[in-house]
C-alpha cells in the first residue's frame, strides 16, 4: 500500500508542476491548457461516441497486431532457437531489419497497402514482431539441458521435447517479450494513425483537433487516453504473466 | 537370477580426455548395486551412456527391458516447474490412456508418502519432498532399471536418511532393479547389495564387492554394525581416503592380492 501511496502522490505532484506550467505566464494559454482543463473536455469526450469509436478502432487494431506478431514471431523464433543453421542462415537479414523504424516504412506501407487499417496493422505487427523473436530465441538458449535431457530419458522425442518442455519453459519469456511488444505497437498504431492519414483511429482524433481547430485540450486528451491505454495493457499483460506462469 | 543391465568393456572418451576407460560390470534383476567413486571420477558419464544420453566411444551396454528411469541430483532442474507435481508424475506416461495415467501417478505417489501434495507445484515443496516427486515419477514408469545420480547428495542430512530408507523401503515393495551412483561410501554401503567401486579418472573399476548386510536395515544400528564398518572402511582404503599419494589402482590392486595371498598362507 506504501508503494501505492507514494505512486499517488507522485502523480499528484506531477499534475501540480503541469498545472502551475499550464497557467503560468511562461507558456502561451493555448499550447498547454492546464489538466483541469484536459480533464473537463476528458468527460466531455468520453461521453462522445464518435470519440469511444476511435478509441475502440485503434485498440483493435492494437490487439489485431499483436496476436498477428504473435503468430508469426513465437513459431519463428522456436525454429531459429532450435536450428542453429536456420539462426545462421537468417543473422543477417534480420540485423538488417530490426533498428529500421517501422516509421519509416510508412510511405512504402502506404504504396504497397494503400491508406486502410491494412497499414498500420502491418507497420505496428513490424514493430512488434522484434521483441517477441528475440525472446523467444533467448528462452531457448535458456533453455535447462537437465530439463531436456529429463524428458529424453522417459523417452520423449526431439518434437516433443519442443513442445513438452521447450515452449512451456520458454513461455515467462515470451509473455515477457509479449507485454514489450504490445506498448511497442500502441507507439507505432498511434504514430502511424497520426502521420499517414487515417481516418479512424486515436492518433486521427489527435492530428485532427490539432490541424482544424486547434484544440489542444482535445489534443492532451487523446493523448492521455493513449497513455492510459498502454498503462492498461502493460499491466494486463503483467498480470496475465503472474497468474499463469508463477514459477 | 537374470541380468537387468549388462555393461561390456564401456568406454568414454571427450575430446582427449578419457573419462571411463572399459567397465565391464552387470546388475541382476531386484539389486541395488551402488557405485561409488571420488568426485570427477566418471561416474555421471557412466551414467549416462547407461542411460542413452550419450552415446559411448566404445563398449555395450544392454539392457532387458524396454526402458529405464533416472533420478538426477538436481531435483530442482528435474522436475517441470509449469506441471503440478501430478504432471510431472505423469510426464512418461504419455502413452498411456488418461485415466490409467492419473491411477498410476497417484498410486506412485502414495508410495512415496506424496498423495496429499499432487495438487501442488514442485517448487511448492521442500527439497526432499521435490526428490521424492522425482523419485514417484521414475516409478510410475515402471523402469527396468532406475538409474540414480548422487540422488540425495542436495538435501539435509536427516532428509538424506529419510530418503535413502524410501528408497529401500520402495525397491523392496517393487522388486525395482537399482543402480546407484555416489560419491558417498556410507551411503554405498547403507543402501547396496553390491558396491562397485570405480576410481580413476579414466574410471575404472576397483571392486565389485558383496554387501554382508541382511536386507532389513536400519539408520542407527546397521550403521553401528561390524560388518557395516568393516566394510566401509575397505571401500574407503580401495578409494585412498585420506591417503597423501594420488592412487594407482592397478599396483594397489596387486600389492592387495599380494597381501590377500600373504595372509592366507601365513595363517595356513
Amino acid at each position: 500500500m506504501r508503494a501505492f501511496t507514494r505512486g499517488l502522490i507522485g502523480i499528484a505532484g506531477f499534475l501540480a508542476l503541469w498545472e502551475l506550467l499550464g497557467r503560468s505566464p511562461l507558456i502561451p494559454a493555448h499550447a498547454l491548457p492546464p489538466p483541469s482543463a484536459v480533464f473537463g473536455e476528458l468527460v466531455t469526450q468520453l461521453t462522445s461516441p464518435e470519440f469511444l469509436s476511435h478509441v475502440v478502432a485503434t485498440v483493435l487494431a492494437v490487439l489485431i497486431a499483436i496476436a498477428i506478431a504473435i503468430a508469426i514471431a513465437v513459431p519463428s523464433g522456436l525454429v531459429l532457437g532450435s536450428v542453429p543453421a536456420v539462426r545462421h542462415a537468417t543473422r543477417a537479414v534480420i540485423e538488417f531489419l530490426r533498428p529500421i523504424p517501422s516509421v519509416a516504412l510508412i510511405p512504402l506501407a502506404l504504396v504497397v497497402l494503400g491508406f486502410g487499417p491494412e497499414t498500420k496493422i502491418t507497420l505496428a505487427v513490424y514493430a512488434a514482431l522484434w521483441p517477441i523473436l528475440f525472446n523467444t530465441i533467448y528462452a531457448l538458449d535458456e533453455l535447462d539441458p537437465l530439463l531436456v535431457e529429463t524428458s529424453r530419458v522417459f523417452g520423449t522425442g526431439r518434437v516433443g521435447v519442443l513442445f513438452r518442455v521447450a515452449l512451456p519453459s520458454a513461455l515467462p519469456f515470451v509473455l515477457t517479450g509479449i507485454r514489450l511488444a504490445a506498448t511497442t505497437a500502441l507507439i507505432v498504431m498511434v504514430s502511424v494513425e497520426l502521420m499517414a492519414g487515417a481516418q479512424i483511429g486515436l492518433g486521427y482524433f489527435i492530428m485532427e483537433a490539432r490541424s482544424g481547430p486547434g484544440r489542444m485540450d482535445q489534443v492532451l486528451v487523446g493523448t492521455v487516453v493513449a497513455g492510459v491505454i498502454g498503462v492498461l495493457l502493460n499491466n494486463g499483460l503483467e498480470r496475465v504473466r503472474r497468474r499463469w506462469v508463477a514459477w | 537370477m537374470s541380468n537387468m543391465l549388462e555393461v561390456a568393456d564401456l568406454g568414454h572418451t571427450y575430446g582427449d580426455y578419457e573419462a571411463i576407460g572399459g567397465l565391464t560390470f552387470t546388475v541382476r534383476a531386484g539389486e541395488l548395486v551402488c557405485v561409488v567413486g571420488p568426485s570427477g571420477c566418471g561416474k555421471s558419464t557412466l551414467l549416462r551412456t547407461i542411460s542413452g544420453l550419450i552415446e559411448p566411444s566404445r563398449g555395450d551396454v544392454s539392457l532387458k527391458g524396454s526402458h529405464l528411469a533416472v533420478v538426477f541430483q538436481d531435483y530442482q532442474r528435474s522436475l517441470f516447474p509449469w506441471l503440478t507435481v501430478q504432471g510431472n508424475v505423469e510426464f512418461p506416461l504419455r502413452s498411456l490412456p488418461r485415466a490409467e495415467r492419473r491411477v498410476r501417478a497417484a498410486e506412485a505417489l502414495e508410495w512415496v508418502g506424496l498423495g496429499a501434495a499432487a495438487k501442488k507445484r514442485p517448487w511448492q515443496l521442500s527439497g526432499g519432498m521435490q526428490q521424492r516427486v522425482a523419485i514417484a515419477r521414475a516409478l510410475a514408469y515402471r523402469p527396468a532399471l532406475l538409474l540414480m545420480d548422487e540422488p540425495f547428495a542436495s538435501v539435509d542430512a536427516q532428509t538424506r536418511f529419510e530418503l535413502e530408507d524410501l528408497l529401500l523401503r520402495v525397491r523392496r515393495e517393487h522388486d525395482t532393479t537399482v543402480l546407484v551412483v555416489t560419491h558417498d561410501i556410507d551411503e554405498s554401503v547403507y543402501l547396496g547389495d553390491r558396491i562397485l567401486v570405480l576410481s580413476g579418472s579414466p574410471a575404472k573399476l576397483v571392486a565389485d564387492l558383496e554387501v554382508p548386510l541382511p536386507a532389513e536395515r536400519d539408520q542407527v544400528t546397521t550403521r553401528t554394525d561390524e560388518a557395516f564398518v568393516a566394510l566401509r572402511s575397505k571401500v574407503a582404503r580401495l578409494l585412498n581416503v585420506g591417503g597423501k599419494q594420488t592412487l594407482d589402482v592397478e599396483k594397489w590392486a596387486a600389492a592387495e592380492r599380494e597381501s590377500l595371498s600373504e595372509t592366507v598362507s601365513t595363517s595356513s
